[in-house]
């Protein structure tokens, strides 16, 4: 969105293609930002809304890059815009089909804790507000149909091609979670008070499928201690990705701040192996943390969570590095912070567009060093988490950098068809 | 404009259902039929969908129609939905300020849902809050200013110069003034960098290159700037060139990419006492020069004058990194000498650097964790070695290290003229001393003074690849005003009563833009242009002296009095 917000501002004419229904990726889902502790989606809407209202930018979302040719300058894009089943100009996104959709599916955008409807929006700041009838779970009974005043429902709808005639392309296609149940060890999957940390965002969100409370699933109850363990699947040789995924650190902080905020009597433990500070204003935060909220940090990654299955409690055994002993810890809730990982699909993507990939997956630059937005094929930008692992305000200025770049590719360009 | 002042307001009120997400719970022609009776209401109506293509054909026809001079919609909220209809009142000929928004939908129908007979009565309040204040609104210009293609980038290192060349080659003109003889800041005095172990000085001396053969871009060596008045689109920069002269220039915009300094940590593990201990950058030099002479063990200490409990709390970012590539590098030259990291946390991050550690580690590098409770120590051996004593986590005993050098690494820091730099641009500084972005999370380059912005170390500790990303997202953000030529500015602005101001200087100390000063009568003067309406002079200003435009108290007053039934005295 940055990059094309930059862009578009300064006169470009910008196509948005975004997989899923609406636009706004990841931040969204978060429930704050540290340090600010700014409501995430608050921050983010006025971006999207933007975007929408933006003359420069074309918004084409649910729709998929299937193929690119040309150089620099002039690249000819083929988009796949898949059917929603509801027609655009006509949904005006008032929710009455959804309110009278009889089926109700895990929504994703919640992580699967909270439910949608067949026909949806992912989240009610959706841009554009345009809903999606999901057809593998969708029943065409054509109640949606009967109730929709604007008559959008539209069950022929086709999958359209579109084909663009731009002069530079940007990637921002972000980052995917690794799966944590294959960490067997930490019975993620097994245990229902094992979550994950954006599941437990969504948790933690006023807006989210739970009000903002927390709780475990097995009971309901208030957790009394909840500990949070770093890297799975993440700086590790075997299952997972050898790298370090650079946001958990701060963001295992931020939402154990919150718990405190929201439950001053629940204990917090971070188990972390090497505490990730190096960014603006990090290191002040984890003090706050410490000092203010009393957040305990322990320098050691468990070995493994048990359950005892009657009550739900768990308990974590660990090797506190620093004082050099194994200990156990009971614990009501476990968030585990996944590995942030290139995306599988990358490598077709890459293929699309000719790029290359580094040994990980993520999107090569020209020059790591010296050409970071660049890549081997001129005219195509990379940016964010698809570039390498970095936390929002990173991906903001690198988005930045790519419209840069990409205005620079543009104006020589036309200077060169003069 | 005057004419609309003088004359009894005639208000039009157009009530949204919202689909049922304001008429499931609030009777909506309800609400249309008591605006018909508010005072100075003209025209009420109620519409499905006020923001769809028919709801705004009925704004527009019915302020023709009805010769409506102010409109309220009653909705859901202005965050989305405030610029469509001011743009539609403005299509219909009437000045988009002379709109207002009855927010019922997000601060009604949605938190009363159970309640739908007091959702009602609140959405009434709501549209008679609005109509008191309606009758009020002025209308308002959003003045055009023109913006000079051109920036003024106060720095040559890497971050300066790579934004210099990204907006040269955009055809914007851009000046570069570096305090130094010769173009390069810090990266010139690096030898190789990490992770790929490139040479630093000849990635540096290319960019260096076409810098200096660019057209559109002037550098001014030796120089620094003296004063910068004005604001975006119209900065003029004095800058005292390396004769000792004046120079005046004229930008649009300017970047600040003054990098940082390398703290020197005088009195610290027998720095500046034993001629053995050296900084982190002292050891790339000698790399460099290859003046390390060969010895049995090279110790490196982290974090020294870095994540303190007070004082430079920061982590420096770049230290874990840049003694892993000297530890490598020495390891190269001298398989055998024992190289020792004593570090706190590993600042390993991102997509190479742990793969990066796991190679020193492979070479022979030896990692020992050292807590803040019982750091290092260091003592004199007699044969002019010196012996490093660690606690040894892991193992929980004392170890003795016997080394030739002892290495500490030491965090960027800021120059000590940025304080100058700070108050000339009126841009502030960080509680870490570097310079402070408008959002940490999503303007990480701006400042809140438009047509200011901030890359490289200067922002904050970072590597040479970051900074480049940096220098070419400040490119970005620079080029938009200077683009576009012309910027509307802000119309909700801050006016001073003069008459009234005290000159106490509260609302120039306030102000997040800098947009106040006090003028040569001692009383405070708002520049409109860097205004963003914000309104916290306004609220501090203890003699009352500041009005906010669209905003003002008397229009506020009236709505609050409205949400308790009584009128404006």
């Amino acid at each position: 969105m940055q990059a094309s917000l930059d862009l578009a501002a300064r006169g470009f004419k910008v196509y948005l293609v975004e997989k899923s229904p609406s636009i706004g990726g990841r931040m969204v889902q978060l429930d704050k930002t540290f340090p600010t502790m700014d409501c995430s989606i608050c921050i983010v809407a006025p971006k999207m809304i933007d975007c929408l209202r933006s003359p420069n930018i074309r918004l084409l979302t649910y729709s998929e890059v299937q193929e690119v040719s040309g150089t620099a300058g002039n690249f000819t894009v083929k988009i796949l815009k898949k059917p929603r089943f509801v027609d655009e100009e006509r949904c005006t996104g008032c929710g009455v089909c959804a309110q009278h959709c009889p089926v109700e599916v895990p929504n994703e955008f919640d992580m699967n804790l909270g439910v949608r409807k067949a026909i949806y929006i992912p989240l009610p700041q959706a841009v554009p507000l345009k809903y999606t009838i999901d057809m593998e779970n969708c029943l065409q009974c054509g109640l949606c149909q009967r109730v929709c005043g604007a008559e959008a429902i539209d069950f022929d709808q086709q999958p359209e091609t579109i084909s663009l005639n731009v002069g530079a392309v940007i990637v921002a296609t972000g980052f995917e979670l690794f799966d944590p149940a294959t960490r067997t060890e930490y019975g993620y999957g097994r245990f229902r008070n094992v979550l994950i940390s954006l599941e437990f965002e969504r948790m933690l969100s006023a807006s989210g499928p739970i009000g903002g409370h927390i709780m475990r699933f097995s009971d309901g109850r208030i957790p009394r201690r909840i500990a949070f363990i770093q890297c799975v699947g993440s700086r590790s040789l075997k299952g997972g990705v050898s790298f370090c995924s650079s946001a958990c650190c701060m963001y295992a902080t931020k939402e154990s701040i919150l718990i405190r905020e929201h439950e001053p009597e629940c204990e917090v433990y971070i188990f972390y192996n090497d505490l990730k500070v190096f960014g603006k204003g990090f290191q002040d935060f984890v003090a706050r943390a410490e000092d203010e909220w009393g957040v305990k940090y322990v320098r050691s990654l468990p070995g493994e969570v048990i359950e005892d299955h009657k009550t739900g409690d768990l308990t974590l055994w660990y090797e506190d590095t620093t004082e050099n002993v194994t200990e156990s810890l009971g614990a009501d809730l476990v968030v585990l912070c996944p590995a942030l990982i290139p995306r599988a699909s990358n490598k077709e993507l890459a293929g699309i567009l000719g790029l290359e990939l580094d040994e990980y997956g993520f999107f090569k630059s020209k020059d790591p060093q010296f050409a970071p937005v660049d890549t081997n094929v001129s005219g195509v930008l990379i940016c964010g988490y698809c570039q390498g692992p970095k936390d929002i305000p990173e991906s903001v200025a690198q988005a930045s950098a790519a419209a840069a770049r990409a205005a620079e590719t543009l104006m020589m360009a036309s200077e060169g068809a003069h | 404009m005057e004419s609309v002042e003088e004359e009894i307001p005639r208000i039009g009120v157009f009530v949204c259902h919202c689909g049922i997400n304001i008429g499931g719970v609030v009777d909506v022609p309800g609400v249309v039929e008591y605006a018909k009776s508010l005072p100075n209401v003209v025209y009420a109506e109620d519409n499905l969908y006020t923001c769809s293509s028919d709801g705004i054909s009925r704004i527009k026809e019915s302020i023709a129609k009805y010769n409506l001079t102010r409109v309220i919609v009653a909705s859901c909220t202005p965050r989305t939905h405030e610029p469509l209809f001011r743009a539609a009142c403005e299509e219909a000929g009437l000045n988009r300020y002379l709109f207002e928004m009855a927010n019922i939908r997000d601060q009604c129908s949605w938190p009363h849902m159970h309640e739908p007979e007091k959702a009602t009565e609140k959405a009434k309040d709501l549209v008679k809050m609005a109509v008191a204040k309606a009758s009020l609104l002025k209308p308002l210009d959003e003045p055009e200013i023109d913006v000079a293609a051109s920036t003024l980038v106060i720095g040559g290192g890497i971050s300066g110069m790579t934004a210099a060349l990204c907006l040269a080659n955009q055809g914007f003109k851009v000046y570069i003034v570096e305090k130094e003889p010769e173009l390069g800041g810090t990266v010139k005095k690096l030898n190789k960098l990490y992770p790929t172990l490139v040479n630093a000085n000849e990635g540096l001396s290319k960019i260096v290159e076409a810098v200096k053969a660019h057209r559109n871009i002037e550098v001014l060596t030796s120089s620094v700037a003296k004063q910068v008045m004005g604001f975006i689109g119209n900065f003029e920069a004095v800058v005292q060139i390396g004769n000792g002269q004046n120079e005046n220039l004229a930008v649009g915009t300017i970047i600040v990419a003054t990098g940082a300094n390398v703290f020197q940590p005088v009195g610290m593990y027998g720095f500046g006492e034993y001629h053995n201990v050296v900084t982190q950058l002292q050891l790339e030099t000698l790399i460099k020069d290859s003046k390390l002479e060969k010895t049995e063990r090279v110790v490196m200490i982290q974090c020294v004058g870095s994540r303190e409990e007070e004082g430079r709390t920061y982590c420096s970012r770049v230290c874990c990194m840049t003694a892993l590539k000297n530890a490598i590098l020495i390891k190269e030259s001298h398989p055998e000498t024992d190289v020792c990291i004593l570090y706190r946390d590993l600042q390993t991050y991102g997509g190479h650097y742990e793969d990066y550690r796991r190679m020193a580690q492979d070479m022979g590098v030896k990692f020992i964790k050292y807590i803040l409770e019982k750091p290092p120590t260091v003592a004199p051996l007699q044969d002019r070695s010196l012996c490093v004593s660690v606690y040894h986590a892991l193992l929980g005993e004392q170890i003795d290290l016997k080394t030739d050098l002892l290495v500490l690494s030491t965090p960027l820091i800021q120059h000590e003229d940025a304080k100058d730099l700070s108050r000339m641009l009126k841009v502030p500084l960080g509680p870490d001393g570097f310079f402070f972005e408008a959002h940490v999370k999503l303007r990480p380059v701006d400042f809140a003074t438009d047509g200011i912005y901030v890359c490289g170390t200067a922002h904050s500790p970072k590597d040479t690849a970051e900074s480049i990303s940096q220098a070419f997202g400040v490119a970005s953000r620079a080029a938009i005003p200077m683009a576009t030529k012309r910027l509307r500015t802000e119309a909700i602005t801050a006016i001073v009563n003069e008459k009234l101001c005290s000159g106490c200087g509260t609302c120039v100390k306030i102000c997040p833009y800098s947009a106040i000063v006090k003028n040569e009568k001692g009383v405070a003067k708002v520049t409109d242009v860097l205004c963003k309406g914000c309104g916290t002079c306004g609220a501090s200003c203890p003699e009352k002296a500041i009005i906010m435009r669209h905003f003002a108290d008397e229009q506020i007053i009236a709505q609050a009095l409205a949400a308790i039934g009584r009128e404006l005295a």
